[in-house]
Formats: structure tokens, C-alpha cells, sequence
């Protein structure tokens, strides 16, 4: 009798030791390949390379990380399906993901009414305005990338602009905000022109752009190959006024497209790009000096800011986890809502009921590429 | 305002010449075998792609150029022998539908062997514009035209002056009196789609340090290309070059003077008012149907 009471204890802490030992299923749905593969790529690398890195540091919790990822391949009904399968076969404790706005947005409702915690990696503002319960996101909103430029041109003087933007969920998004917040920002937008997505030429638009009075600068919102196709017949037209980018051409793979015609151009962007030449005394060097230097040891090859977003989800999903002391997915996301003073690649994330992003324009700096790579703008 | 037309016209020629490469390829299977190849994208693409390819892994550019149209050119051949062949007395019909599966499968072969990401290849002589009274043009853009010009006085030669060239234009008119006389239609057949595969990779190269390459430029420039060989009147060589460069304008105005969004629908508005109006295209030959 005696035997078997001890016995039975002993299966119990057995059971108990091996649910410990499951591991904490984080999901991910990311454009791997597709016309936003380059989102999609370094943001999986950097998924895999992390919690391989956080296992063999002991996991979380005192468990292993297992991630479950599919490539969506930038198309939103396939985001849709590969987040329903996430939810209901593979059951994960919570989700990264969603590398274009587009497959992000087509995800939102089946988030919501799973009660999933998701933090996107996806760039437009829409996401997280208005504020969905369970939906967050690490990069910097287009309008905030859009004051960012506005602050740097009237800084130079600029005030009258011209804007080109393509036909994608982000290049129109971003066109919207930048309309809206202008105005606050003394600039006054005289030229607004558009391109398809698969567009090859852009002189005709931009002709237009050069033909206009009084241009001061042109800014180009959107991301892809159809920015390096700007940049390349905005040199060959000879445009003397400035080029702005957007944050979404900041890859290096943007600079080998458009090739000594990047020169000059100017964008926001994470610290990342810039890591080694941070002054010592910023506080963020230590993070993106780190993730830069893992990432490319690894992968040989060079970091863009959006492996640097999913560096920024995994991390605040972890954090989260640690903060919850569970993966009750209620507790998680509370957890997740009030992260505060946490420093990414992309700045310090300052969550609340009210800013699912958490950042602030500070965390962008002002970059200009030279000599086919990216300096801080001065 | 005569300068920003100029621009748009140098902008439309450029793109135009290479509507022109697809189109004439379009045209010499379809003169051989009254098939239209939809595959023929695909060869634009695999030129690029494999120019990109070699030249990044330090092939100098004239052999990386050379292997590529050869590369274009043997994927011509063996989609005849592999599966055109194979299929000889099925319908026109099934054989189109043939193309429609090639091209898929050497879409999906492309995005495996290489990548699916965009590519740039230098420009064969710099990137400094050239200035010509108020718009400026692209030393790459002197090449498409260039090539373009030569390959259409070759195709001239080719068809007028030698015997194969004779012997595709016979197919192209009867086949059954062709091979009476001797001609070999398999030859024939098996030169068309190398030919035209070969054309294909010409301005899949030309046109990748303008526009870049990646693995599915294929399917929009073969609609362009088809869209142009229909303007032009399908089967005819001048018909096919007018076309090109007529549909490479009229983009480049639409996109200058109306609105970019309509640019691309331009091109298939263009398909539906040719097939509506005027059947046999430009230059096509006039035709009567027998009931």
C-alpha cells in the first residue's frame, strides 16, 4: 500500500516534470519568399538564430522555445490560412509575425477572436489604429516615419514637396499619413504621383515631378524594387531638389538595385544600419551592436532593420513571458501592454493600454547613404 | 512641355524595342505552327536571370550574355522536342495549353535554381545619361534600340535570303504544300522555337540593367509582348515591331499625360479593341474566315 502511494507520486511528479519540459510554442507566418522576401527573409533567420540562442541558454520559464513558422510569401490569404492553422492544429502560445500590412491586416479578425497575443512586424499605422486588444507591432508607424522626414526637411529649409508612392497596402498608407500630418509641419505637398506595382519605368511621373514649380524635394514612399526604379531614373532625369525615402528601402539590397544613384538619398531608419558608428554613449549601441554582430557572424551576410523588428518581437514576447511568470495568453498580453523602458534595435518600447507600438520618434535616425552605404545624416 | 514629350517618347521607344524582341518571338512560332507560345515571357526572363547569375559569379559580361541567349535558346528547342512534339496532331488549341504548363514549370525551375528576389545588372556602358534637347536618355536605352534595329535587319536577311528562313515562311503558309516540296516542318518547327527563344533572352538581357530581372518578369512582359503581336497583326514581322514600339508609346503617354494606374490596362484594352475592330491587327493579313 505504502509502495504504491509512492508509486503514484512518484508518476505524478513525472507528469508534472514533463509538462515543464513542453515547450512554449511561439508561431510565426512571414513573407520568406514572394515580393517581400526580403522582409520575411532576415526576420526568420533572426527568429530561428534566437530561440535557437534563448534554448541554449536555458529557454523560458524553464522551457524550451519551439518555433513554428510558414511562409505566407507576402499574399494575405495564405497569412490568413497559415494563422488559422497556427490557432487551432499547432496550438502556440503566441504569435510573430505578419511581415507586410497587407497579410498582417487579413490575420487581425481570427487574433482577436482567438484571444491570441501577436506582435507584427509590419510597418503601417493601421495596425494598431485604432487599438485591437491582442494586436501589437514593433517597427516605427509610417506617419511617424513621415514626421521624421518632414522634421529633417524643414530643418534644411524645404517646405514645398513633391510625393511619389507606388500602388502596395504600405506606399498608400504611408502616402495617407504623410498628407495628413504635413500640414503640422509647415510643408506643403504640390505633386502627388502614383505607380503601379509591377511598374518598370517611372520617367514619365517623374518628368511630371521635375516639370512642377517650386519643388524643394521629393519624397518616395514605398518599398521593393519600385524605389530602386525611382531612385535610378530620378539621377538619369537629373533632378537637382533632394530624394527622401521611406524606412521601407532600408535594406542594403535597395542600394545594390538603384547603385551609385542611392547616393545622396536620404531616410529613416533604426540605429541598426548604423550600429558601429554610434557615439559609446548611446544607449542603444550595446543592443543593435550585439543583434548586428550575432546575425551576421551567423549568416554572412549584412542586417537590415526588419530582422531587427522580429529581433524586437521575439524579445518583447519573452519578455512578456518572464513578466507573466506564464503562458496564460490573458496574462501574456497584459504583460505585453505594460513592457516599459525596453530597448530594441528599432528604440525603447513604452507600451500601453493606448500605443501598441510603444516608440517614439527618437528611436529613427536620419540617414544618407554615401558611397553605397548607409552614414548618419548630419 | 516639348522636352517633357520627348522624354516620354525616348521612355516609350526603349520599353517599346522590347515589346518589339517578344513580339517578333511570339510571331515566328506562331507563322511556324499557328501556336501561340506563352512561354515565350519565360525565355525573357531566363536571358536576365542567368545574365545576373553568371556576371555575379565573375563571368565577364560578353560570355555570361552569350550563355544565356544559348541557355534561352536550348529551352526553346527542347520545349518543342520535350513537349510540342510529342503532342504533333493534337490541336492548336491543346498545344497553346502546352506552353501555358512549360511556362509555369520554367517559372517555378527559375525561383528554385536562383531566387525569388529582385536583381540588377550593370549597365553595359555606364549609367551617365545622355542629354538630347531637354530630356535625357540612358546609355542602356541606345543598346535596346540598338540590338533591337539589328536583330530586326537580321531577321529580314534571315527570312529573304536563306533557304531555312524561305523554308519557315512556306510552313507559315501552307504546311501540307511545304512538305510536299521537301521541306523538313520539323526542322522548321524545331528552328522557330530556338529562334524565338533566343530573341526572347536577347531582350530579357537588354532590358534587365533598365528595369531589373527577377524570377516572374516573365509572365507581364510575354502579355506585353502578346498584346503587341496582336496590335501589330499576329504573323507579321514589321507588324510585330510597329506593335512593340506602338504599345511601348502609348504606355509611356498614357503614364505621362492621363494617369500611371491606367498603364497597364492600356495593353489590354488595346488586345480587346484590335481582336473587336480590326482582327488582323496593323499589318496583319486579311483574312476571311470559311463557314
Amino acid at each position: 500500500m505504502k509502495h504504491r502511494a509512492w508509486f503514484a507520486a512518484a508518476l505524478l511528479a513525472a507528469a508534472a516534470a514533463a509538462q515543464a519540459q513542453a515547450p512554449i510554442r511561439i508561431g510565426a507566418f512571414l513573407s520568406v519568399t514572394g515580393p517581400a522576401a526580403f522582409l520575411g527573409d532576415p526576420e526568420q533567420k533572426t527568429l530561428e538564430l534566437y530561440v535557437e540562442k534563448l534554448n541554449a541558454a536555458g529557454g523560458v520559464l524553464g522551457r524550451k522555445l519551439e518555433l513554428v513558422a510558414y511562409d505566407s510569401a507576402g499574399d494575405a490569404e495564405k497569412a490568413r490560412t497559415f494563422a488559422k492553422r497556427l490557432i487551432e492544429q499547432d496550438k502556440v502560445d503566441l504569435i510573430v509575425g505578419g511581415s507586410t500590412t497587407g497579410e498582417t491586416m487579413a490575420v487581425v479578425p481570427l487574433i482577436e477572436q482567438a484571444g491570441m497575443p501577436f506582435i507584427s512586424l509590419a510597418g503601417a499605422v493601421v495596425i494598431v489604429e485604432p487599438v485591437k486588444k491582442w494586436v501589437f507591432k514593433t517597427p516605427h508607424s509610417d506617419r511617424q516615419a513621415c514626421e521624421r522626414i518632414f522634421v529633417d526637411m524643414k530643418a534644411r529649409g524645404t517646405t514645398r514637396i513633391a510625393l511619389i508612392s507606388g500602388a502596395g497596402g504600405f506606399d498608400k498608407s504611408m502616402r495617407a499619413q504623410c498628407m495628413q500630418v504635413a500640414k503640422n509641419h509647415g510643408i506643403e505637398i504640390v505633386a502627388d504621383e502614383s505607380y503601379g506595382a509591377g511598374d518598370t519605368d517611372m520617367t514619365a511621373q517623374l518628368s511630371k515631378i521635375k516639370n512642377t514649380l517650386g519643388v524643394q524635394a521629393v519624397l518616395n514612399a514605398g518599398f521593393g524594387q519600385g524605389p530602386a526604379i525611382v531612385t535610378k531614373n530620378y539621377r538619369q532625369l537629373s533632378i537637382g531638389a533632394p530624394l527622401y525615402q521611406s524606412h521601407g528601402v532600408a535594406s542594403k539590397q535597395y542600394i545594390q538595385l538603384a547603385g551609385g544613384a542611392a547616393d545622396g538619398v536620404r531616410l529613416p531608419a533604426a540605429a541598426l544600419l548604423v550600429a558601429e558608428t554610434l557615439p559609446d554613449s548611446d544607449p542603444q549601441k550595446k543592443v543593435v551592436l550585439g543583434y548586428k554582430r550575432e546575425y551576421e557572424a551567423r549568416y554572412k551576410s549584412d542586417v537590415s532593420t526588419f530582422g531587427g523588428h522580429a529581433w524586437d518581437g521575439l524579445m518583447l514576447a519573452v519578455e512578456a513571458l518572464k513578466k507573466a511568470g506564464t503562458t496564460d495568453k490573458a496574462k501574456v498580453r497584459d504583460a505585453l501592454e505594460s513592457v516599459r523602458g525596453f530597448m530594441g534595435t528599432a528604440g525603447t518600447f513604452n507600451m500601453s493600454p493606448t500605443d501598441h507600438v510603444g516608440l517614439d520618434v527618437s528611436g529613427f535616425r536620419m540617414l544618407e547613404i554615401r558611397k553605397g552605404d548607409w552614414t548618419l545624416a548630419r | 512641355m516639348s522636352a517633357q514629350f520627348l522624354q516620354f517618347l525616348l521612355a516609350g521607344l526603349t520599353v517599346g524595342a522590347i515589346y518589339a524582341l517578344v513580339a517578333l518571338g511570339f510571331s515566328i512560332i506562331y507563322n511556324a505552327s499557328h501556336v501561340i507560345n506563352f512561354a515565350q515571357g519565360e525565355f525573357v526572363m531566363v536571358g536576365g536571370m542567368c545574365t545576373v547569375w553568371l556576371a555575379n559569379a565573375g563571368w565577364p559580361l560578353p560570355a555570361a550574355v552569350a550563355a544565356a541567349v544559348l541557355l534561352a535558346a536550348l529551352l526553346g528547342l527542347a520545349l518543342e522536342r520535350l513537349a510540342v512534339e510529342p503532342a504533333r496532331g493534337a490541336s492548336v488549341v491543346t498545344l497553346i495549353i502546352i506552353t501555358i504548363g512549360a511556362s509555369i514549370l520554367l517559372r517555378g525551375l527559375a525561383s528554385v535554381v536562383w531566387d525569388k528576389k529582385f536583381h540588377a545588372l550593370k549597365p553595359f556602358s555606364g549609367e551617365a545619361p545622355l542629354h538630347i534637347g531637354g530630356a535625357t536618355l540612358l546609355p542602356q536605352s541606345l543598346w535596346v534600340l540598338g540590338v533591337t534595329l539589328a536583330i530586326v535587319v537580321l531577321l529580314s536577311w534571315f527570312f529573304g535570303r536563306t533557304l531555312l528562313g524561305k523554308a519557315l515562311l512556306a510552313t507559315s503558309h501552307n504546311r501540307l504544300a511545304a512538305q510536299l516540296v521537301g521541306i523538313s516542318v520539323r526542322r522548321v518547327l524545331l528552328t522557330a522555337y530556338g529562334l524565338s527563344a533566343a530573341l526572347g533572352g536577347v531582350a530579357g538581357i537588354l532590358i534587365a540593367p533598365i528595369t531589373f530581372t527577377s524570377w516572374d518578369v516573365g509572365v507581364m512582359l510575354g502579355l506585353k509582348g502578346f498584346a503587341a503581336a496582336i496590335l501589330g497583326g499576329m504573323g507579321s514581322g514589321p507588324g510585330a515591331v510597329l506593335g512593340g514600339l506602338a504599345l511601348g508609346i502609348i504606355e509611356a503617354m498614357g503614364a505621362g499625360y492621363l494617369s500611371s494606374a491606367y498603364k497597364d490596362a492600356l495593353a489590354f484594352v488595346i488586345i480587346l479593341a484590335v481582336l473587336f475592330f480590326m482582327p488582323g491587327g496593323l499589318l496583319g493579313a486579311r483574312r476571311t474566315e470559311r463557314v
